[in-house]
């Protein structure tokens, strides 16, 4: 049976991966992935283009199928079944580099829409929630334009709160700022830290050494899929370990 | 040319309009499911609708109509001769009209299903709300652009002896013996259905092509 909860031992994570492997054909993506993230805790996933940062939080919402080890949310083991996946989904937020919002919505629609469809909300209550976030990443007002109309920094708020608004416990970010204008990355990552001030349990594929540095309980550095160095942020920047940890924050501080 | 005579034809375009109308909303039921299996990711679906498709694309509509009209009739269907070109156009624009929402639906971009997807919004949701009303703005120009031709099309039925407007026209022709003063009102009549919709659609393209700068 899938869906159960899981015994006591993994209990305290909300997010467990045990010997995660995934293939895109021949090609292996994620080698052998051991994480562990507590309720509560901040993770900041970096690494060069194509070590499989994407490819790993994507697998904890099963946009991508993975094909060995586990993976647990909550205490629910993703499985292939349509209702596990499901099951994770209502608790496992996402936001994207491209924000994704839903051109031919409203930003007050776009936030309704799911909380309306999978949690059967009526719709004064999702639009109660709606706003409620909508405030919260300080763009109520814009609540009825369209998601052409505003900026990526304003734009990626929107996508923020839509993701709030199905109260998920966990909260994955995938390069967030990347696509924004340098301008607006700060209002992003000022909604961030605030949500990582309340509580979330959240993992961050981000370059924004600053961010990593104020919020991450822990940075990860992945490279050719496989996690090589995880450690407090404190320790990661002065002292990594690894070569590559060493060469990659190397890079990034000389173009960031 | 008398007022009978006119009235006559304009007999033959409301079977014209009819058919178009039945071929279109038939197609365009039949085409959505067409277009939904052609994307469903499902690799037997998936290829049987290819064929399907590919089928209705690579041979010509009036064999078509003659396959439908005679073909059932050899296996023991005598059918209405109204009831067989229905069915004809309606097969017919399923598979253009499949094809078309197909591309359209592609054309979504993949981070629409996938933001759906997070979000956990179920297939029939992450259709119905996010990826066909999209689809269906980029498709409405070359949807516009099939209805056009179907219309167009529709005189191919006047083969098997349904009386629409071409051969309505090609009745009183016959009988006033005045080719060109007929014909030249059947072809006004077609492109007073056509022209409006080619306009409509070259407007549409012009504005999505504005909304994509
Ligand atoms: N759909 C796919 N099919 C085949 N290979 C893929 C696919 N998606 C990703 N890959 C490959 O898997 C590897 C990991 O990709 P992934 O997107 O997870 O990297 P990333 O660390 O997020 O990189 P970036 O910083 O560029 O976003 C890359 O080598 C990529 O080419
Ligand atoms: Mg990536």
């Amino acid at each position: 049976m899938t869906g159960q909860s899981s015994p006591a031992a993994t209990a305290a994570a909300m997010i467990s991966m045990v010997g995660v492997e995934k293939w895109y054909g021949d090609f292996k993506a994620l080698t052998d992935i051991d994480l562990s993230v507590r309720t509560g805790e901040k993770i900041v996933l970096c690494g060069p283009s194509g070590s499989g940062k994407s490819t790993l939080i994507r697998c904890i919402n099963h946009l991508e199928a993975y094909q060995k080890g586990e993976i647990r949310v909550d205490g629910i083991l993703l499985g292939d079944s349509a209702r596990t996946i499901d099951a994770i989904r209502r608790e496992v937020g996402m936001v994207f580099q491209q924000f994704n919002l839903f051109p031919h919505m409203t930003v007050l629609e776009n936030c309704m829409l799911a909380p309306m469809r999978s949690l059967r909300a009526s719709k004064a209550e999702a639009e109660a929630t709606a706003r409620k976030l909508l405030a919260r990443v300080k763009i109520l007002e814009q609540a009825d334009k369209y998601p052409a109309q505003l900026s990526g920094g304003q734009q990626q708020r929107v996508a923020i709160a839509r993701a709030l608004c199905m109260q998920p416990k966990v909260m994955l970010f995938d390069e967030p700022t990347s696509a924004l204008d340098p301008e607006m990355v700060k209002e992003v990552l000022d909604t961030m830290i605030g949500l990582a001030e309340e509580g979330m349990t959240m993992i961050c594929v981000t370059h924004e050494m600053g961010f990593a540095r104020q919020v991450a309980d822990r940075v990860i550095f992945m490279a050719s899929g496989a996690i090589v160095e995880e450690a407090p942020p404190a320790e990661f920047f002065t002292r990594p370990r690894h070569e590559r940890t060493r060469a990659f924050l190397g890079e990034i501080l000389r173009t960031h | 040319m008398g007022s009978d005579e006119f009235l006559f034809l304009l007999a033959g375009l409301k079977w014209t309009v009819a058919l178009s109308a039945v071929g279109f909303i038939g197609g365009g039921i039949a085409g959505l499911a067409v277009a939904l299996a052609r994307t469903s990711e499902y690799p037997l679906l998936e290829r049987v609708t290819a064929s399907y498709i590919a089928l209705f694309q690579g041979t010509p509509l009036l064999m078509q109509l003659f396959v439908v009209y005679y073909g059932l009739a050899l296996i023991g269907l005598k059918l209405d001769a109204w009831v067989a070109v229905s069915i004809g156009f309606t097969l017919h624009a399923s598979a253009y009209l499949g094809e078309i929402w197909r591309g359209s639906i592609e054309a979504v971009p993949k981070g629409q299903t996938e933001a759906a997807k997070a979000l956990s919004l179920n297939y029939v949701s992450r259709m119905k709300d996010v990826i066909l009303p999209q689809a269906i703005r980029i498709s409405l120009p070359a949807t516009i652009g099939f209805l056009v031709q179907l219309i167009k099309g529709t005189s191919l039925a006047a083969i098997v002896g349904f009386t629409e407007l071409t051969r309505a026209g090609n009745i009183i022709s016959n009988q006033i013996f005045a080719p060109l003063l007929v014909f030249g009102i059947v072809g006004v009549l077609y492109f007073i259905m056509c022209w409006p919709l080619s306009l409509y659609g070259a407007r549409l393209e012009r504005q999505f092509a504005a909304a994509s700068r």
